[in-house]
């Protein structure tokens, strides 16, 4: 991805702390003397669900390893090391993406639960895009909660995006029927919309949501172009949750993981891709505008579990 | 009442066999149970670890209550030994000697400090006190708006400036409610990390000099493993003095509050449950032992028909019933009771079991929110003759009804056909008369079955 340069110093800084807490505990698993068995297993799975990759995918790699043994390919715990890696990328870079920037305009659709960071990453990628000489064009679909509408306009002035808006508790819906009217008519690049965030568990809300992709839909046929679920590191198990029913009601094409500049490792991404198939696309690392960068799984795992 | 867990152990105890007594085998397999079950409620592994540790301590050696399987037995234990954990119910938060009270909220980007704060506002501002709300996010775009906007709407008074220094917005805040008696006061901070040595600086100074009588640490239910290290980090660079737990209104199952509550020990206060500005609730850790346990919150449904159903209401109902005059009149009354108690998905999700089976079935629900307004619209396309003797109601009338109301014959016999059930069932009901005064709180649920 062209637009996203210089980021790889920043990026990995943000990656660090995570890196850190979990390659210190790694070492003592994959140290090359230790014996292969149950204790260190139960480790392995302690630390894996210490990084919220759940219970039952440290499981699965607990068969996986245990098969490995059996047929003799593993002998030494320091092998253990690649083969989690491979576990890793065999469930992460399966599914990869960048965003799909090819129509005229390509709309982006940002959702997620409260709290998640969607404003924050509608302007950072905003500014991104603008930077990397698209027009760009925000929508101000999130007409609920307070202030919500002017958070976008302050980051519109300051990043030079037009945001387009109604008054606050106006239809959302008609927000974004407005924003792809205007972005076809001035023919911008990208449209992004931010959207209120909503539990997964509200049907009602849900059902907005729908209506949103729909009005979108019949604006533009093929848009939106990117649904996007916005979800941050911190999240536990219920993330999987979070990305089943929004997957099931609307169609994710991909997910954003924010705030991977704290210590969470974001774990239960590795279950989002690996059994909804929804890629990870964005990743953000901190507040400022350009902390924010296109996934890259080889990073990401490298950041998780170093090779050496 | 014990679903999801005790189901999962009924087959781990049925494995071993009738056991009249809990031994540290058959003990051992039960907890492995407990411990995923604890996982995936996100309780961190290190609080599972040691937790599961005191419950085999506790629970071996113990009898088998006659009235209770081996696995609910277990289940009983945890619970029980979870409640104790997560401490004690409706920890109030104590009013300064010299007013103002100040309650500092901080905690992560995205936890719901702002929301909160106004939430607590409201709270304050209902019984009877005067709150002062002060705005000291300056850095996230359009926070104080977003304060002031949620002040505006509680009639709160809200201080804050983009232009002036966080702690200098809260000197000022206090400075304030001391001249307007003004009290509590409510500070709100921005989001930070608890590993960003400069923004924890800031929120220090804060304390500091403010020296709020009540610092709140807002927790996220979904936040994951990594709470522990959130709480901790929080607790020893600024101080704890109790927690407030956001967005229990989602699935989540909440298990980081048994997290912070182990390494700080510090008393959950508050329990948000809403986006709306009165979705704050007092703490019961019973309910949230049963929801980490998946075991659903059958007490907050009780608690929430009991508020929807007035009580005249209800005497009003027992009183048609033994007249045997239960009109679509009061069919309507008892639905609207019925949506009165939230939408339907959330009101089913805190039966136990219901939980589970709700994931396939959201369409559904949300189909059967739409009959009960359907219903509404065809009960108001009817005339008061025809709701109180609704035998009345011939081909012709059920065509006009079905017009006036935007509905279909198909849908208008459909009521008709629920309100004549629920009349029979409650002819039925009319014998055992003791039973239903006992169970007033919840007079006669109409099925939503068809």
């Amino acid at each position: 991805m062209s637009f996203f340069s210089g980021l790889k110093q920043r990026l990995t800084d943000g990656l660090r702390r995570s890196q850190e807490l979990l390659s210190a505990e790694l070492k003592t698993v994959f140290e090359p003397d230790r014996p292969i068995d149950d204790a260190l297993f139960e480790e392995l799975e302690e630390i894996l669900i210490a990084a919220d990759i759940g219970a039952a995918l440290a499981a699965d790699f607990k068969h996986r390893a245990k098969e490995e043994q059996m047929f003799g390919t593993v002998t030494r715990a320091d092998q253990l090391r690649p083969l989690f890696r491979r576990f890793l990328v065999d469930t992460l870079a399966a599914t990869t993406g960048t965003l799909d920037l090819a129509h005229q305009p390509s709309v982006l659709l940002m959702l997620g639960v409260n709290g998640a960071g969607k404003t924050t990453t509608c302007a950072k990628l905003a500014a991104q895009l603008k930077d990397d000489g698209k027009s760009v064009l925000l929508a101000a679909a999130d007409t609920f909660r307070a202030a919500a509408i002017e958070q976008l306009q302050t980051w519109g002035a300051r990043i030079g995006v037009d945001v387009i808006h109604q008054a606050a508790g106006s239809d959302p819906a008609a927000v974004v029927f407005d924003a792809v009217k205007a972005a076809t008519a001035r023919r911008v690049d990208v449209l992004i919309i931010d959207t209120a965030g909503r539990l997964h568990t509200k049907s009602n809300l849900m059902d907005e949501l729908v209506k949103l992709k729909r009005v979108a839909e019949r604006q533009l046929p093929g848009a939106p172009h990117e649904s996007l679920m916005v979800l941050d590191a911190p999240t536990g198990q219920n993330g999987f949750a979070q990305a089943a029913m929004f997957h099931q009601a609307i169609g994710l094409s991909g997910l954003c993981l924010t705030k991977l500049d704290g210590t969470a490792k974001g774990g239960i991404v590795v279950r989002i891709v690996r059994e909804l198939g929804v890629p990870i696309k964005l990743i953000g690392v901190g507040e400022k505008v350009d902390d924010l960068g296109p996934f890259d799984p080889a990073r990401f795992i490298d950041a998780l579990v170093p090779e050496a | 009442m014990f679903d999801a867990l005790s189901t999962r152990l009924q087959s781990v105890f049925d494995k071993l066999g009738g056991h009249g007594r809990l031994t540290e085998d058959n003990i051992q397999a039960a907890l492995r149970e407990v411990r995923v079950a604890l996982l995936e409620a996100d309780v961190n592994f290190k609080v599972v670890r040691s937790f599961i540790e005191r419950v085999k301590t506790k629970a071996v050696g113990q009898d088998v209550l006659t009235s209770l399987t081996p696995g609910h037995q277990v289940v009983k234990i945890v619970h029980d030994e979870l409640v104790g954990l997560l401490g004690g119910s409706g920890h109030r938060l104590a009013t300064a000697p010299h007013p103002p009270t100040v309650i500092m909220l901080m905690g992560l980007q995205g936890s719901g400090k702002t929301t909160t704060a106004a939430k607590l506002a409201r709270m304050y501002a209902k019984q009877g006190q005067h709150p002062l709300l002060a705005a000291a996010d300056i850095y996230r775009p359009a926070a104080i708006d977003q304060l002031k906007t949620l002040g505006a709407q509680l009639n709160v008074p809200v201080v804050g400036d983009a232009s002036m220094k966080p702690l200098e917005i809260c000197r000022k805040a206090r400075e304030e409610a001391a001249t307007r008696g003004l009290t509590p006061l409510i500070l709100d901070t921005a989001g930070r990390l608890h590993i960003d040595e400069a923004m924890l600086d800031e929120v220090k100074a804060i304390k500091a000099e403010i020296k709020p009588h009540h610092v709140l640490l807002v927790v996220d239910a979904m936040t994951g493993q990594d709470a522990v290290t959130v709480a901790e980090k929080f607790n020893t660079a600024v101080g704890i003095d109790a927690l407030v737990l956001t967005k229990m209104d989602g699935d989540a199952r909440g298990g980081a509050a048994l997290s912070v509550r182990e390494v700080t020990g510090r008393p959950i206060a508050f329990v948000g449950v809403g986006e709306k500005t009165d979705a704050l609730e007092p703490f019961h850790p019973d309910r949230l032992a049963s929801r980490i346990l998946g075991m659903g919150d059958v007490l907050s449904l009780v608690e929430k028909a009991q508020e929807a159903v007035d009580q005249k209401t209800a005497e009003e109902m027992v009183r048609k019933l033994r007249e045997n005059a239960f009109t679509l009149e009061d069919f309507r009354q008892q639905l609207k009771q019925v949506r009165q108690m939230g939408p339907l998905d959330q009101v089913l999700g805190m039966i136990p079991g219901l939980g589970k089976m709700m994931k396939g079935g959201a369409a559904e629900l949300a189909g059967e929110q739409k009959d009960l307004d359907r219903f509404d619209a065809i009960i108001n396309s009817m005339t008061p003759a025809e709701r109180t003797h609704p035998e009345v109601i011939n081909g012709s009338r059920r065509q006009r009804i079905a017009r006036g109301s935007g509905t279909s014959v198909s849908d208008v016999n459909r009521l008709l056909k629920q309100h004549a059930q629920l009349k029979k069932m409650m002819k039925q009901l009319k014998g055992m008369e003791g039973k239903l005064g006992r169970m007033k709180g919840l007079p006669g649920f109409p099925s939503l079955r068809g």
